[in-house]
């Protein structure tokens, strides 16, 4: 780093992202309801959550494109509000909707891109070409958006992003809608892109992509952060793994969850559609102790698996309540913003 | 992917405004991509293009036997009303679009780079103007197909051209705005026809003002485009300029200095 800004505060140089109580109203609803994040330069930061939990309206005040209704944030040191010129010259942001020119072709896009970010006409071509290639998207290059498949638009997406080669990269769900295969090649593109000194801070619904890739993460519900920390220190809280049931009988539900939460001495949730108890498992061992009480209260089971941690549990664990609780709040009123 | 790192965001000597050259850039940039889009969807060129061959044809051979007596002695007559008709029509697409393209994804990467904010309104207004051009150029080709052989002669030909792509341009500000401030692009278009109808039918473009009602009358004397009808009939005719293009040319700019500032200023607000 250089020595030119003295007046920087040094303390402060290892922030990329620095936000504070930030806040969204829509009408009465506070989509974003005081969002605290610190993010380092260099690092991946993983913000998870939801849908309707306030993932993109937090990006899209971290990134110029809406503005809060209170507290602040600074990128690289600078005001999202009063330097947003600035601002702008430092990122790249990937939306969760693509964002290319859907009646133009590929190359057409990152030209006029290119253009408007100065660079020259050759330029702007070589580096049209340079991208398309990295992105594995040179024979598609002359086609019209139109016929890109889901997974071509989002890389076309993120090397819009990547022409000015911006020191924070801004990817909301970079990898929902994408088939393993897809995503398993985001993943590392996003790597290779920290490795050359860019800091990334995304967006995810699944723990396991926040696990492959952050540092960092900070899980969102209803507009707030409702936990903080590196990956280990957020899976130790919600333990490695859990145990999933259903009975035979629909009857013995309230029976067996009952003796779940008692044998194991966790909380447990059920989503009735599969009719199926699901708990955190912090020690295996006790397990058999949990098949021994539930054949002693002659409760059969009709199966039994223990899976790691998902997304509901890492909610149940720090919110004590389910993810479907969040969608059902919500689910209306995204509905609504999709269609304005 | 290349290995050439990055350089940090910290320390960069960066400006928080943008300079009136890249303004200008920027909206040649944005401009040329308006253009890039037409020409990969042609058939948005079809009000330009076949309107005013339609037109043409219909109301000539419509209108020509019973306000002229024949189709032609009333070319000179309705060309310039055709040509005004159609090509300040055109000038609604400009509102139109822009509304869709402010809903469209895209916008927000504009909205997200360190251009100038009032270049995606300035190239759209701007890449317009080519439809202009063309929905001009068509009307009088037509016309000379037709068999109109202006008076004033080409150079004159050349200035009403002009002069109607001028006020085109001036009034698409007005749709523009519009666009910016309604919710819907149907809407638009709708508020749009309703505003532009009335102008264009109750004016002198078609028909000779005194077999119209007193009451008409003073309305189709007051309305703008009646004066420029008549001035691209002196230019085109005559050859000559008189108050009826100082009218027009005073018109255009006061639309300007209207709607230009409140809509940069909606606009500005709405991104
Ligand atoms: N433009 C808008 N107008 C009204 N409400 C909005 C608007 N944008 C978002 N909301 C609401 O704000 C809340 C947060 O939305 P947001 O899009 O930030 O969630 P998210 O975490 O990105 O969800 P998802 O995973 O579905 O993308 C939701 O309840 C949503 O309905
Ligand atoms: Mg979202």
């Amino acid at each position: 780093m250089s020595k030119k800004h003295n007046n920087i505060d040094q303390g402060k140089r290892e922030w990329a992202v620095e936000a504070r109580g930030l806040v969204k109203m829509f009408g009465n609803h506070r989509a974003v309801d005081g969002v605290d994040l610190n993010v380092r330069a260099g690092s991946i930061y993983g913000v998870l959550g939801p849908n309707g939990a306030g993932k993109t309206t937090t990006i899209r005040m971290l990134a110029t494109l809406l503005r809060a209704d209170g507290g602040s944030a600074k990128i690289f040191g600078h005001d999202v509000v009063k330097e947003s010129q600035i601002v702008r010259q430092l990122i790249g942001v990937t939306g969760q909707y693509a964002s290319v020119d859907e009646s133009l072709s590929a190359t057409e896009n990152l030209v006029i891109f290119s253009r408007l970010l100065g660079l020259g006409r050759a330029e702007s071509k070589r580096k049209a070409e340079e991208l398309l290639e990295e992105f594995g998207l040179t024979e598609a290059a002359k086609r019209p958006l139109k016929n890109f498949s889901g997974g071509m638009r989002r890389r076309l997406d993120l090397a819009a992003s990547l022409i000015a080669q911006p020191p924070l990269i801004f990817l909301d769900e970079p990898t929902t809608g994408l088939d393993p295969r897809t995503r398993a090649q985001m993943w590392e593109t996003i790597r290779r892109l920290v490795n050359t000194g860019s800091t990334v801070l995304l967006t995810t619904q699944y723990l396991e992509e926040a696990d492959q890739l952050a540092d960092r993460i900070a899980v969102i519900d209803r507009g707030r952060v409702v936990a903080e920390g590196t990956v280990d220190e957020l899976k130790a809280s919600v333990g490695t793994s859990s145990l999933h049931l259903s009975v035979q009988e629909a009857g013995d539900m309230a029976e067996a969850r009952k003796i779940v939460e008692q044998v194991l001495q966790v909380q447990s949730s059920i989503s009735s559609e599969a009719g199926k108890i699901t708990a955190p498992m912090a020690n295996a061992d006790l397990v058999t102790d949990l098949l021994i009480a539930l054949r002693g209260q002659g409760i059969g089971l009709s199966e039994m698996s223990v899976q790691k941690p998902t997304l509901d549990e890492v909610f149940l664990t720090i919110t004590g309540h389910g993810v479907t609780d969040a969608e059902q709040t919500t689910a209306h009123k995204s509905k609504q913003s999709e269609e304005a | 992917m290349k290995t050439t790192s990055i350089k940090p965001g910290f320390g960069r000597q960066l400006k928080n405004s943008t300079s009136l050259g890249q303004t200008i850039r920027n909206s040649l940039t944005m401009a040329y991509r308006g253009l890039l889009k037409i020409k990969r969807t042609p058939e948005q060129l079809f009000d330009v293009t076949l309107q005013p061959i339609i037109f043409t044809l219909m109301f000539t051979y419509i209108f020509g036997g019973a306000i002229s007596g024949d189709v032609q002695s009333y070319l000179p007559v309705i060309i310039p009303g055709i040509l005004v008709q159609t090509v300040i029509t055109t000038s609604i697409v400009t509102g139109v679009q822009l509304r869709e393209d402010m809903d469209k994804g895209v916008f927000d990467r504009f909205k997200s780079l360190p251009i100038a904010r009032i270049a995606p309104l300035a190239g759209a207004l701007l890449a317009d103007t080519v439809r202009y051009t063309i929905a001009t150029t068509l009307t009088f080709s037509m016309g000379y197909v037709m068999g109109y052989r202006p008076e004033g002669g080409l150079g004159y030909v050349a200035l009403a051209a002009l002069l109607v792509i001028f006020c085109s341009w001036s009034m698409s500000w007005i749709f523009a705005f519009f666009g910016v401030i309604a919710r819907t692009a149907s809407s638009v278009q709708g508020i749009s026809m309703l505003v532009l109808f009335p102008l264009t039918f109750l004016s002198n473009a078609f028909v000779p003002v005194d077999t119209m009602p007193n009451w008409l009358q003073w309305f189709v004397d007051m309305n703008p485009i009646s004066h420029l009808v008549s001035a691209v009939r002196d230019l085109t005719n005559t050859g000559s300029a008189g108050w009826d293009l100082t009218i027009s040319l005073i018109g255009a700019l006061v639309i300007v200095a209207i709607f230009a500032p409140i809509t940069v200023r909606a606009y500005m607000r709405r991104t």
